[in-house]
Protein backbone atom coordinates (compact mmCIF):
# COMPACT_ATOMS: atom_id res chain seq x y z
CA UNK A 1 0.00 0.00 0.00
CA UNK A 2 2.92 2.32 0.61
CA UNK A 3 4.15 1.68 -2.92
CA UNK A 4 0.67 2.43 -4.20
CA UNK A 5 0.54 5.70 -2.29
CA UNK A 6 3.81 6.75 -3.91
CA UNK A 7 2.52 5.70 -7.32
CA UNK A 8 -0.60 7.79 -6.78
CA UNK A 9 1.47 10.85 -5.90
CA UNK A 10 3.67 10.43 -8.98
CA UNK A 11 0.56 10.22 -11.17
CA UNK A 12 1.16 6.65 -12.36
CA UNK A 13 -1.97 5.38 -10.58
CA UNK A 14 -5.10 7.41 -11.33
CA UNK A 15 -7.12 8.72 -8.41
CA UNK A 16 -10.24 6.87 -9.56
CA UNK A 17 -8.56 3.45 -9.46
CA UNK A 18 -8.05 1.22 -6.42
CA UNK A 19 -5.23 -0.85 -7.85
CA UNK A 20 -2.86 -0.95 -10.82
CA UNK A 21 -4.63 -4.07 -12.04
CA UNK A 22 -7.99 -2.32 -12.10
CA UNK A 23 -6.48 0.64 -13.93
CA UNK A 24 -4.84 -1.63 -16.46
CA UNK A 25 -8.08 -3.50 -17.17
CA UNK A 26 -10.00 -0.23 -17.56
CA UNK A 27 -7.42 1.06 -20.04
CA UNK A 28 -7.46 -2.14 -22.07
CA UNK A 29 -11.27 -2.22 -22.12
CA UNK A 30 -11.43 1.42 -23.25
CA UNK A 31 -8.93 0.78 -26.05
CA UNK A 32 -10.86 -2.26 -27.28
CA UNK A 33 -14.14 -0.32 -27.29
CA UNK A 34 -12.39 2.34 -29.40
CA UNK A 35 -11.15 -0.38 -31.76
CA UNK A 36 -14.71 -1.76 -32.02
CA UNK A 37 -15.84 1.69 -33.22
CA UNK A 38 -12.98 1.60 -35.72
CA UNK A 39 -14.26 -1.74 -37.00
CA UNK A 40 -17.58 0.02 -37.58
CA UNK A 41 -15.90 2.94 -39.39
CA UNK A 42 -13.96 0.69 -41.76
CA UNK A 43 -16.88 -1.78 -41.82
CA UNK A 44 -19.09 0.81 -43.50
CA UNK A 45 -16.55 1.16 -46.31
CA UNK A 46 -16.12 -2.61 -46.64
CA UNK A 47 -19.90 -2.94 -46.88
CA UNK A 48 -20.12 -0.21 -49.54
CA UNK A 49 -17.39 -2.03 -51.46
CA UNK A 50 -19.30 -5.34 -51.16
CA UNK A 51 -22.55 -3.76 -52.40
CA UNK A 52 -21.00 -2.15 -55.49
CA UNK A 53 -18.92 -5.19 -56.28
CA UNK A 54 -22.11 -7.29 -56.14
CA UNK A 55 -23.80 -4.85 -58.53
CA UNK A 56 -20.82 -4.49 -60.89
CA UNK A 57 -18.62 -7.61 -60.66
CA UNK A 58 -17.09 -7.19 -64.14
CA UNK A 59 -16.18 -3.52 -63.59
CA UNK A 60 -14.59 -4.23 -60.20
CA UNK A 61 -12.56 -7.13 -61.63
CA UNK A 62 -11.43 -4.86 -64.48
CA UNK A 63 -10.48 -2.13 -61.99
CA UNK A 64 -8.58 -4.61 -59.81
CA UNK A 65 -6.57 -5.71 -62.86
CA UNK A 66 -5.16 -2.17 -63.06
CA UNK A 67 -3.62 -2.51 -59.59
CA UNK A 68 0.04 -3.40 -59.22
CA UNK A 69 0.21 -6.44 -56.93
CA UNK A 70 3.90 -5.82 -56.25
CA UNK A 71 3.15 -2.61 -54.31
CA UNK A 72 0.41 -4.34 -52.32
CA UNK A 73 2.55 -7.39 -51.50
CA UNK A 74 5.61 -5.39 -50.46
CA UNK A 75 3.47 -3.20 -48.22
CA UNK A 76 1.83 -6.25 -46.64
CA UNK A 77 5.24 -7.63 -45.72
CA UNK A 78 6.35 -4.21 -44.42
CA UNK A 79 3.29 -3.93 -42.17
CA UNK A 80 3.60 -7.49 -40.83
CA UNK A 81 7.25 -6.86 -39.92
CA UNK A 82 6.26 -3.54 -38.32
CA UNK A 83 3.77 -5.46 -36.19
CA UNK A 84 6.60 -7.77 -35.11
CA UNK A 85 8.63 -4.68 -34.12
CA UNK A 86 5.65 -3.34 -32.19
CA UNK A 87 5.11 -6.60 -30.32
CA UNK A 88 8.81 -6.54 -29.34
CA UNK A 89 8.38 -2.92 -28.20
CA UNK A 90 5.44 -3.93 -26.00
CA UNK A 91 7.60 -6.72 -24.55
CA UNK A 92 10.44 -4.29 -23.86
CA UNK A 93 8.04 -1.93 -22.07
CA UNK A 94 6.66 -4.77 -19.94
CA UNK A 95 10.15 -5.92 -19.01
CA UNK A 96 11.36 -2.38 -18.34
CA UNK A 97 14.03 -2.34 -21.04
CA UNK A 98 14.11 1.36 -21.82
CA UNK A 99 16.74 1.38 -24.59
CA UNK A 100 15.25 -1.61 -26.39
CA UNK A 101 11.82 0.04 -26.19
CA UNK A 102 13.16 3.20 -27.87
CA UNK A 103 14.86 1.14 -30.59
CA UNK A 104 11.84 -1.02 -31.38
CA UNK A 105 9.50 1.99 -31.44
CA UNK A 106 11.81 3.78 -33.88
CA UNK A 107 11.94 0.62 -36.00
CA UNK A 108 8.15 0.43 -36.02
CA UNK A 109 7.84 4.09 -37.07
CA UNK A 110 10.47 3.61 -39.78
CA UNK A 111 8.56 0.66 -41.29
CA UNK A 112 5.35 2.71 -41.09
CA UNK A 113 7.04 5.53 -43.04
CA UNK A 114 8.32 2.96 -45.56
CA UNK A 115 4.73 1.75 -46.06
CA UNK A 116 3.51 5.31 -46.69
CA UNK A 117 6.40 5.94 -49.08
CA UNK A 118 5.50 2.86 -51.16
CA UNK A 119 1.85 3.91 -51.04
CA UNK A 120 2.88 7.39 -52.21
CA UNK A 121 4.77 5.92 -55.18
CA UNK A 122 1.70 3.87 -56.02
CA UNK A 123 -0.61 6.90 -55.82
CA UNK A 124 1.84 8.79 -58.03
CA UNK A 125 1.56 5.98 -60.59
CA UNK A 126 -2.26 6.26 -60.53
CA UNK A 127 -1.96 10.00 -61.14
CA UNK A 128 0.49 9.43 -64.03
CA UNK A 129 -1.88 6.88 -65.57
CA UNK A 130 -4.88 9.18 -65.14
CA UNK A 131 -6.67 6.72 -62.85
CA UNK A 132 -7.74 9.11 -60.08
CA UNK A 133 -11.52 9.67 -60.05
CA UNK A 134 -12.47 13.32 -59.69
CA UNK A 135 -8.95 14.66 -60.26
CA UNK A 136 -7.28 12.99 -63.25
CA UNK A 137 -9.51 10.50 -65.04
CA UNK A 138 -8.26 9.49 -68.51
CA UNK A 139 -9.23 5.82 -68.46
CA UNK A 140 -10.19 4.66 -71.95
CA UNK A 141 -10.83 0.94 -71.41
CA UNK A 142 -14.06 -1.04 -71.01
CA UNK A 143 -16.76 -0.27 -68.37
CA UNK A 144 -15.39 3.22 -67.53
CA UNK A 145 -18.07 4.15 -64.97
CA UNK A 146 -17.75 0.90 -63.02
CA UNK A 147 -13.94 1.02 -63.05
CA UNK A 148 -14.15 4.61 -61.79
CA UNK A 149 -16.34 3.40 -58.93
CA UNK A 150 -13.78 0.72 -58.08
CA UNK A 151 -11.00 3.32 -57.99
CA UNK A 152 -13.15 5.59 -55.86
CA UNK A 153 -13.57 2.76 -53.34
CA UNK A 154 -9.83 2.02 -53.58
CA UNK A 155 -8.79 5.60 -52.82
CA UNK A 156 -11.25 6.06 -49.94
CA UNK A 157 -10.34 2.74 -48.29
CA UNK A 158 -6.56 2.96 -48.70
CA UNK A 159 -6.69 6.71 -47.96
CA UNK A 160 -8.48 6.21 -44.65
CA UNK A 161 -6.09 3.38 -43.83
CA UNK A 162 -3.07 5.58 -44.61
CA UNK A 163 -4.46 8.37 -42.41
CA UNK A 164 -4.73 5.84 -39.58
CA UNK A 165 -1.17 4.69 -40.19
CA UNK A 166 0.05 8.31 -40.27
CA UNK A 167 -1.58 8.98 -36.89
CA UNK A 168 0.01 5.76 -35.63
CA UNK A 169 3.47 6.85 -36.81
CA UNK A 170 3.18 10.23 -35.06
CA UNK A 171 2.03 8.50 -31.86
CA UNK A 172 4.86 5.94 -32.05
CA UNK A 173 7.43 8.74 -32.53
CA UNK A 174 6.03 10.68 -29.55
CA UNK A 175 6.25 7.49 -27.49
CA UNK A 176 9.81 6.84 -28.72
CA UNK A 177 10.83 10.33 -27.57
CA UNK A 178 9.17 9.77 -24.21
CA UNK A 179 10.90 6.40 -23.87
CA UNK A 180 14.27 7.94 -24.79
CA UNK A 181 14.12 10.91 -22.44
CA UNK A 182 12.13 9.59 -19.50
CA UNK A 183 11.39 6.45 -17.54
CA UNK A 184 7.60 6.92 -17.43
CA UNK A 185 6.85 4.33 -20.13
CA UNK A 186 8.92 1.56 -18.58
CA UNK A 187 7.48 2.18 -15.12
CA UNK A 188 4.07 1.42 -16.51
CA UNK A 189 3.73 -0.58 -19.72
CA UNK A 190 0.01 0.05 -20.36
CA UNK A 191 0.40 3.09 -22.68
CA UNK A 192 2.75 1.17 -25.00
CA UNK A 193 0.41 -1.85 -24.89
CA UNK A 194 -2.51 0.37 -25.99
CA UNK A 195 -0.39 1.86 -28.78
CA UNK A 196 0.44 -1.70 -29.84
CA UNK A 197 -3.26 -2.63 -30.02
CA UNK A 198 -3.89 0.33 -32.34
CA UNK A 199 -0.92 -0.52 -34.54
CA UNK A 200 -1.92 -4.19 -34.90
CA UNK A 201 -5.49 -3.14 -35.70
CA UNK A 202 -4.28 -0.96 -38.59
CA UNK A 203 -2.27 -3.98 -39.79
CA UNK A 204 -5.39 -6.18 -39.73
CA UNK A 205 -7.32 -3.65 -41.85
CA UNK A 206 -4.60 -3.79 -44.50
CA UNK A 207 -4.62 -7.59 -44.44
CA UNK A 208 -8.26 -7.45 -45.60
CA UNK A 209 -7.62 -4.67 -48.14
CA UNK A 210 -4.94 -6.71 -49.95
CA UNK A 211 -7.21 -9.52 -51.25
CA UNK A 212 -10.20 -7.24 -51.92
CA UNK A 213 -8.36 -4.54 -53.89
CA UNK A 214 -5.25 -6.17 -55.34
CA UNK A 215 -5.68 -9.92 -55.57
CA UNK A 216 -9.14 -10.58 -56.88
CA UNK A 217 -8.54 -9.21 -60.38
CA UNK A 218 -5.50 -11.44 -60.96
CA UNK A 219 -7.29 -14.63 -61.92
CA UNK A 220 -10.65 -13.38 -63.17
CA UNK B 1 -0.26 -7.24 -12.79
CA UNK B 2 0.77 -6.22 -16.32
CA UNK B 3 -0.40 -8.26 -19.30
CA UNK B 4 1.33 -11.52 -20.02
CA UNK B 5 4.75 -11.03 -21.57
CA UNK B 6 4.76 -12.84 -24.93
CA UNK B 7 8.01 -14.76 -25.56
CA UNK B 8 10.23 -13.44 -28.38
CA UNK B 9 10.00 -16.86 -30.04
CA UNK B 10 6.19 -16.60 -30.22
CA UNK B 11 6.39 -13.11 -31.76
CA UNK B 12 8.78 -14.30 -34.47
CA UNK B 13 6.85 -17.52 -35.22
CA UNK B 14 3.54 -15.63 -35.51
CA UNK B 15 5.18 -13.06 -37.79
CA UNK B 16 6.69 -15.80 -39.97
CA UNK B 17 3.35 -17.59 -40.26
CA UNK B 18 1.68 -14.27 -41.18
CA UNK B 19 4.24 -13.70 -43.95
CA UNK B 20 3.82 -17.25 -45.27
CA UNK B 21 0.02 -16.87 -45.28
CA UNK B 22 0.31 -13.53 -47.13
CA UNK B 23 2.62 -15.14 -49.70
CA UNK B 24 0.21 -18.06 -50.02
CA UNK B 25 -2.68 -15.68 -50.57
CA UNK B 26 -0.83 -13.87 -53.38
CA UNK B 27 0.18 -17.24 -54.93
CA UNK B 28 -3.34 -18.72 -54.79
CA UNK B 29 -4.71 -15.52 -56.39
CA UNK B 30 -2.77 -16.30 -59.60
CA UNK B 31 -4.84 -19.45 -60.15
CA UNK B 32 -8.42 -19.21 -61.41
CA UNK B 33 -10.58 -21.17 -58.96
CA UNK B 34 -13.88 -20.27 -60.65
CA UNK B 35 -15.38 -17.86 -58.16
CA UNK B 36 -13.75 -19.34 -55.06
CA UNK B 37 -10.71 -17.05 -55.16
CA UNK B 38 -12.16 -14.25 -53.04
CA UNK B 39 -13.60 -16.63 -50.45
CA UNK B 40 -10.27 -18.43 -50.03
CA UNK B 41 -8.35 -15.12 -49.89
CA UNK B 42 -10.74 -13.83 -47.22
CA UNK B 43 -10.39 -17.06 -45.23
CA UNK B 44 -6.60 -16.64 -45.28
CA UNK B 45 -7.01 -12.99 -44.19
CA UNK B 46 -9.32 -14.11 -41.38
CA UNK B 47 -6.72 -16.64 -40.21
CA UNK B 48 -4.11 -13.86 -40.17
CA UNK B 49 -6.47 -11.58 -38.23
CA UNK B 50 -7.11 -14.32 -35.65
CA UNK B 51 -3.36 -14.88 -35.22
CA UNK B 52 -2.73 -11.15 -34.75
CA UNK B 53 -5.68 -10.82 -32.35
CA UNK B 54 -4.88 -13.88 -30.26
CA UNK B 55 -1.11 -13.50 -29.95
CA UNK B 56 0.06 -9.97 -30.83
CA UNK B 57 -3.00 -8.25 -29.35
CA UNK B 58 -2.97 -10.64 -26.35
CA UNK B 59 -6.65 -11.67 -26.68
CA UNK B 60 -5.61 -15.23 -25.86
CA UNK B 61 -4.56 -14.13 -22.39
CA UNK B 62 -7.19 -11.39 -21.89
CA UNK B 63 -10.14 -11.53 -19.49
CA UNK B 64 -13.52 -12.53 -21.03
CA UNK B 65 -14.86 -8.96 -21.06
CA UNK B 66 -12.05 -7.84 -23.42
CA UNK B 67 -12.64 -10.80 -25.73
CA UNK B 68 -16.34 -9.98 -25.70
CA UNK B 69 -15.74 -6.40 -26.84
CA UNK B 70 -13.41 -7.64 -29.61
CA UNK B 71 -16.12 -10.05 -30.77
CA UNK B 72 -18.78 -7.31 -30.53
CA UNK B 73 -17.09 -5.25 -33.26
CA UNK B 74 -16.89 -8.27 -35.57
CA UNK B 75 -20.46 -9.37 -34.86
CA UNK B 76 -21.72 -5.84 -35.57
CA UNK B 77 -19.91 -5.90 -38.90
CA UNK B 78 -21.43 -9.31 -39.67
CA UNK B 79 -24.92 -7.94 -38.94
CA UNK B 80 -24.26 -4.95 -41.21
CA UNK B 81 -23.06 -7.17 -44.06
CA UNK B 82 -25.80 -9.80 -43.63
CA UNK B 83 -28.54 -7.19 -43.36
CA UNK B 84 -27.30 -5.40 -46.49
CA UNK B 85 -26.64 -8.49 -48.60
CA UNK B 86 -29.99 -10.14 -47.83
CA UNK B 87 -31.51 -7.12 -49.57
CA UNK B 88 -29.31 -6.70 -52.62
CA UNK B 89 -28.84 -10.42 -53.34
CA UNK B 90 -32.57 -11.19 -53.29
CA UNK B 91 -33.92 -8.16 -55.15
CA UNK B 92 -34.42 -10.02 -58.40
CA UNK B 93 -36.29 -12.96 -56.86
CA UNK B 94 -39.83 -11.57 -57.01
CA UNK B 95 -41.38 -9.62 -59.88
CA UNK B 96 -42.45 -6.69 -57.74
CA UNK B 97 -43.94 -3.90 -59.88
CA UNK B 98 -42.22 -0.54 -59.63
CA UNK B 99 -39.06 -2.13 -58.20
Amino acid sequence: MIAQGAARESGALGEQFGTFEQQHQAETLGMWIFLATEVMLFGGLFTAYTVYRTFYPAGFAEGSRHMDVLYGSVNTAVLIISSLMMSLAVRAAQLGHQRALTRYLLGTALLGVLFLAVKGLEYQKHFAEGMVPGLVWQYGGPLPNQVELFFFAYFVMTGLHSVHLGIGIVAVLVFAARARFGTFLVQRSAPVEMLGLYWHFVDVVWIFLLPLLYLFGLSS
Amino acid sequence: MPDRVVPVRTCFIVCAVLLVLAGGSVAVAQVDLRGWNTLIALLIAAMQAVLIGQFLMHLRWSPPVIRLVAMAGIIWLAILLAGTLDDILTRGWLPVPGK
